[in-house]
């Protein structure tokens, strides 16, 4: 193991990857100014400055990856994706399709979103599950260093177009990283910690939240189970409903705002799987539904933290009580 | 600079030229009689495509758009299977996925039919950069229409290919018309190519009624590509003949502009040329015909006869 950053976990994952394989290559806006160790160990044909222009980057990947590279973009900040939507949800997420299988599109797509650095909301936006909604696209939005560093490497193996969120506060964060080329498999979730009595389903930054909620928790008395989903599409089923099945309680935690977002999905899963297990209704803490603001005393309030995750399981237990 | 091209190779552009105009207008009598939806011909445009794919080598690649089925043709796609994909057919080119809007040929090299309109342009760049990166003697043709050139992508693509120097020929079919709108209203410039020069890379404007005209500016283009390297622009003027899509009555088209062009068309212009020279004469300009429909009939056969997708594939080919 050795103890790095995620920004260093992530460097690490394309330094192992572009070494493996050389059709994997990265371009966007300062990708080569700023991983200057890529730059000097694989050259500047495979490490590229490019325009400030999100959309024909995200097109370039696109036509690279069904001609044969297998490119990793940089766009810098989640809410530019905008820009480039009709490249990652018109070409790269349906042309496999549309070809009749004929084309596939090994792709990854970087950005970063989340509060922590009062960007405002033209840089901070949860837009996760808009990919989620995508046909032909897969989602991944880590929670720790060696999690970064296995789940960028597995996209990048991936054949399909990939969307790596980084949750921006985490990138100086340290984590213990095996030193091995361990590939997390996308589509699996995490039991981050394991407990009894409710489960927390949470992903990204909000993980961290969810483990310190725990930790209270525990000294209350109430053994949480919190599960990291990594991927949130594929989104693993199998790990939520066993555990919504071993609970009969479970509480969807995350930063994107509440309507049509992936506590929404995972609520959704519950009721219709697992219905019979329930203690209580599902229940979701969001962000809520405007912008994210910069200010640090509105974004530290729009952000789901320990405080409001502990009242809110306690209010679960104790609403829906099993009778003595 | 280049050999003259041999006549049969001549008679062989117009009768390719005449099998694209047929299978557009079968496919426009189709919409009219059974309802077979969205197609955007490219009848009036058969020289741009023949000219350019002629200049080809097998190892290009294609990127096109919504009016595809000239260079898929020209291409040498097979008519049967394009029909059928039109029609929904499991042997269609995408297996009934595509319809006749997003028809793609990998072992042709036709990557892409882009209906988003410059999506054709977004891609161009990354195939330019897999085959300089992978070392191949190939260019990645992109066609597009004046109407994809006031896309933003239009600009960021141009401008990516050439800082790059990626192996990208730029063909810009300036039918006149974006979708329903006359580009007169749209544009102020007379030339989509004094766009294309402020990015810094060599073009030309042809007429592209001239199949020959065409040809020769394609294969002037991709000549200085293999010397020179970096990206070529070409634009071809032409005029679309048709609606925006089938059916469409065209009441918004000024008929003196119709006229003038249709009086410049380039599979009559071919014809009248060839015939004027002593290679064509009425017979076998007759029989050319022939052949034609003879081809386009067995097509829609096969693609009639040919079954629908299993409702099993919806879900299939959506992951690699």
């Amino acid at each position: 193991m050795s103890r790095m950053t995620v920004n260093e976990a992530i460097g690490r994952a394309l330094a192992e990857e572009m070494r493996r394989d050389p059709r994997v290559l990265m371009f966007g806006e300062g990708v080569a100014t700023k991983r200057t160790d890529l730059l000097e160990e694989f050259g500047a044909a495979r490490v590229r400055n490019t325009p400030l222009a999100e959309g024909i980057i995200a097109g370039t990947a696109a036509g690279a990856a069904a001609t044969g590279l297998r490119p990793v973009i940089d766009l810098l900040f989640a809410p530019f994706l905008c820009y480039a939507m009709d490249e990652i949800v018109n070409s790269a997420g349906k042309l496999r399709y549309i070809s009749g299988g004929q084309f596939s599109f090994p792709m990854v797509v970087i950005a970063m979103t989340g509060s922590g650095w009062t960007v405002g909301a033209q840089h901070n936006h949860n837009l996760e599950a808009w990919f989620v909604h995508s046909p032909g696209l897969k989602v991944v939005m880590p929670s720790n260093a060696a999690d970064f560093k296995g789940l960028l490497k597995a996209a990048i193996r991936d054949d399909n177009p990939v969307l790596f969120f980084v949750d921006m506060a985490l990138t100086p964060v340290e984590g213990e990283v095996p030193d091995d080329e361990r590939v997390i498999p996308l589509g699996k979730a995490a039991i981050a910690r394991a407990g009894r009595d409710l489960t927390i389903v949470s992903y990204a930054k909000t993980v961290g939240t969810c483990l310190d909620a725990a930790a209270q928790l525990a000294a209350d008395g109430i053994e949480a189970e919190v599960i990291d989903l990594r991927s949130l599409k594929p989104l693993d089923e199998e790990t939520i409903l066993r555990s919504a099945r071993k609970t009969g309680r479970v509480i969807v935690v995350h930063e994107a705002s509440r309507m049509c977002g992936v506590g929404a999905e995972v609520a959704a899963l519950i009721a219709e799987q697992a219905f019979p297990s329930l203690k209580a209704p599902v229940m979701r803490l969001t962000g809520p539904d405007a912008p994210a603001p910069s200010s640090w005393a509105l974004e530290q309030a729009f952000t789901p933290q320990a405080d409001r995750v502990v009242r809110a399981v306690h209010e679960l237990v104790r609403a829906h009580a099993e009778p003595a | 600079m280049h050999p003259p091209t041999p006549p049969c190779q001549r008679t062989r552009m117009l009768e390719t030229m005449l099998l694209i105009r047929t299978h557009e207008e079968t496919l426009a009598t189709l919409h009219a009689s059974e309802g077979v939806g969205g197609t955007c011909t490219s009848v009036g445009q058969e020289a741009c495509a023949v000219g350019v794919v002629q200049a080809l080598e097998a190892s290009d690649r294609i990127l096109t758009n919504h009016r595809s089925a000239g260079h898929l043709l020209a291409r040498g796609a097979d008519p049967g299977r394009m029909m059928a994909e039109v029609l929904g057919r499991s042997t269609g080119y995408c297996k009934g996925k595509s319809g006749s809007l997003h028809i793609s040929v990998k072992e042709l090299g036709v990557l892409l039919t882009s209906t988003i309109v410059g999506g054709e342009l977004s891609l161009a760049p990354g195939v330019g950069l897999s085959l300089a990166m992978q070392g191949e003697d190939a260019i990645a043709v992109c066609f597009f229409g004046d109407g994809a050139a006031c896309e933003g992508r239009f600009h960021e693509s141009l401008n990516l290919a050439a800082v790059w120097k990626l192996p990208i020929l730029y063909v810009c079919e300036n039918n006149q018309w974006q979708a329903f709108v006359h580009r007169k209203e749209t544009m102020l410039a007379e030339q989509i190519a004094n766009w294309a020069n402020g990015y810094g890379m060599p073009c030309e404007t042809v007429d592209g009624n001239d199949v020959e005209a065409v040809l020769a500016a394609a294969l002037r283009a991709r000549t200085r590509m293999r010397t020179a390297g970096g990206p070529y622009f070409l634009e071809l003027n032409t005029y679309r003949q048709r609606g925006h899509f089938e059916p469409d009555d065209q009441a918004y088209v000024d008929g003196h502009e119709l006229q003038a062009w249709l009086a410049r068309d380039p599979i009559a212009l071919m014809r009248q040329r060839l015939a004027g020279e002593g290679l064509l004469g009425e017979e076998e300009s007759e029989r050319m015909l022939m052949r034609v429909r003879a081809r386009i009939d067995e097509a829609l056969r096969f693609a009639r006869s040919s079954p629908f997708p299993d409702p099993r594939e919806l879900t299939t080919e959506i992951y690699a």
